[in-house]
């Protein structure tokens, strides 16, 4: 059941993106740079956890929980630190995602050729 | 030389397309122009390193092509007129830097194929040069790159984008009788009446092309029907029927000899959304296939329009809107017998 | 009136091409829901055969599909399911690495230092700047509310 709700609710938050796009004409930059901010906002409350208890990778792919696990990692680190630990946990969960996209990114710009 | 008015310049001599010559990618291969063009190349690359040193391999393809036609060596061309869509013209520098030829480099965005052609035919009219050579260029790649995004991002496309055509065309002009004669131009006025989205710029670009076809009847007094063709430059499936609203408007009606090169160049299959854009665009499609018409006289006088976008890619992101411009070139077959 | 330099942009609408919403929405829904889907299968895998958490899977869940939309922009094939798939392809994460990769792609010929390594970011480096400050500050006032109340 999980892989029918990621797809679903994946699909669902892609036509909202879609949506930005051909009704209200934002650009591809500002629907990214919107989406992690709700993202964010949406931890606030805890929605975006239950969300991902719900629909697993549905939620968890979209560039929405980038904001969501910023926040999650400032906050445990806040926690224990303080104001200073939001410095210092902000990176903590999407350390994964970003060093794999610095890295891979990197060597296929290395061994490929742009096709056009 | 005569001056028409403010903008027409009909010149005194016979003027002549001496030669021509025109390189093409692989779309443009495909599309139902093939085989008017000289060089068709079948990758993007032009099997060059870098899509920079692509568009200029085509640059250079087209110029070797139209000399060896003209039967010219580079020590008979007085003057060379050059532009492109690359920031600083660089592709058309780079290729003056091969020739030891005086060189003036020009830009007029997409419009540049005609402006370096009617600058030259006045420059050879007036007599500071006998033979002068004009080319321009764009390339897909290194316009998504300048304009755009990269190449292999995955941006969406809108309805209204155009796809710039990858080539280059080039011709000699000379008062040396050929097949097809350049007999005036209208020099166009900058044009901006408020569109600011910079992937719709048929649209911005429709009401620059009124005005300079508008000037050039009133101008020469004569009226659409005179013509076999009127062709824009890269108007494209959206900004064409614009332009001919706008003049049926103002009791002018172009419709049944306006066509658009954007949309001759490609099949309506092909991926290029609202048609072909580019200095390339209006080149290749005016100095191969038309050039051909012309010579064979299927078509015996054509009004080439140019048609340019005068924006950078910061320009919209500060809320610019788009100042555009149309230069007009007529462009007509030598008739049998009138050649001396 | 076409004829009418201050009120063009308005009128030259009833000549634009119609937006084809709904086909665009289903496009977005079906190829963005698919890369969801296939990060659930991944994500099961490594739940599955390295037995991470449901919290833990996430990570190398991401990791793989970046590194698949990596090499698919290097293949030049993201772009073309791009041009209809529009927020499909740009929403999910892989969106993310297809524009890190682009960019770095496309300014090769600039060298590895000036061209690949200064370029990574020219098109990403805004989800990151957005992420950490809209996180900094709900943090920081989430934090501050905590402690108060």
């Amino acid at each position: 059941m999980i892989f029918l709700y990621a797809f679903l609710v994946g699909g669902a938050i892609c036509v909202v993106g879609q949506l930005l796009i051909d009704v209200f004409k934002l650009t591809p930059a500002h629907v990214v740079a919107s989406f992690v901010v709700i993202g964010a906002f949406l931890d606030v409350f805890g929605i975006y956890d239950r969300l991902i208890d719900f629909a697993g990778a549905g939620a968890t792919v979209p560039i929405t929980s980038f904001g969501h696990s910023l926040l999650h990692g400032a906050m445990s680190e806040g926690h224990e630190h303080g104001y200073l630990g939001i410095a210092m946990g902000i990176f903590k969960l999407t350390s994964s995602g970003i060093t794999s996209a610095i890295l891979f990114g990197f060597l296929v710009a290395l061994f490929f050729k742009p096709k056009g | 030389m005569s001056k028409i008015n403010r903008q027409t310049w009909r010149f005194n001599h016979s003027i002549y397309l001496g030669a021509t010559g025109t390189a093409v990618g692989p779309l443009e291969a495909r599309g139902p122009l093939s085989g008017n063009f000289d060089k068709e190349f079948e990758h993007l690359d032009c099997g060059e390193k870098s899509w920079a040193k692509a568009e200029q391999s085509l640059m250079r393809r087209a110029i070797s092509f139209c000399l060896a036609k003209a039967g010219k060596a580079e020590g008979d061309i007085d003057l060379f007129l050059a532009g492109d869509l690359m920031d600083q013209t660089v592709t058309s520098n780079f290729i003056a830097r091969e020739h030891r030829v005086p060189f003036l480099g020009m830009f007029g965005a997409c419009s540049t194929s005609m402006e370096t052609l009617a600058a030259s035919a006045q420059l050879v009219d007036s007599g500071f040069a006998d033979n002068v050579l004009c080319a321009v260029s764009s390339h897909n790649a290194t316009a998504e790159r300048q304009f755009r995004y990269p190449t292999e991002y995955g941006g969406p496309t809108k309805l209204t984008q155009t796809f710039t055509v990858t080539g280059a065309g080039a011709a000699i002009v000379t008062k040396e009788p050929g097949k097809v004669r350049v007999s005036e131009a209208t020099i166009g006025r900058v044009i901006d009446w408020g569109i600011d989205d910079a992937s719709n710029l048929g649209t911005a670009m429709a009401p620059a092309a009124a005005d300079t076809i508008w000037t050039h009847f009133q101008d020469t007094g004569r009226k659409p029907e005179d013509y076999d063709l009127i062709v824009t430059g890269d108007l494209s499936s959206v900004g064409a029927p614009i332009l001919d609203e706008l003049l049926l408007e103002k009791g002018m009606d172009i419709t049944n000899v306006h066509q658009d090169c954007g949309t001759m160049i490609y099949t309506p299959d092909q991926p290029v959304n609202a048609g072909g854009s580019g200095c390339a665009c209006s080149a290749v499609v005016t100095y191969g296939y038309l050039y051909n018409r012309l010579a064979e006289k299927s078509l015996n006088r054509v009004l080439v329009v140019a048609t340019g976008a005068l924006l950078n890619s910061s320009t919209p992101k500060e809320k610019e809107t788009i100042p555009c411009i149309a230069h007009a070139v007529l462009l007509e077959s030598v008739k049998e017998g009138a050649e001396s | 009136m076409l004829n009418d330099p201050k009120n063009y942009k308005e009128n030259v609408k009833a000549y634009q091409p119609k937006l084809p919403y709904v086909t665009n929405c289903l496009n977005a829904f079906w190829v963005g829901g698919s890369i969801c889907l296939i990060g659930q299968v991944i994500q099961t895998f490594y739940m599955n055969i390295f037995h991470f958490s449901k919290q833990t899977a996430g990570n190398p869940t991401v990791a793989t599909l970046i590194l698949i939309s990596a090499l698919m922009t290097g293949f030049g094939i993201y772009d073309k399911i791009a041009k209809f798939a529009g927020a499909g392809t740009i929403v999910p994460v892989t969106g993310f690495a297809n524009s890190i990769t682009s960019s770095a792609l496309e300014h090769k010929s600039e060298g590895i230092v000036l061209g690949i390594a200064t370029n990574l970011f020219q098109l990403a480096g805004e989800v990151i700047v957005f992420g950490v400050v809209s996180a900094a500050v709900l943090g920081i006032v989430r934090l501050f509310i905590e402690q108060v109340f």
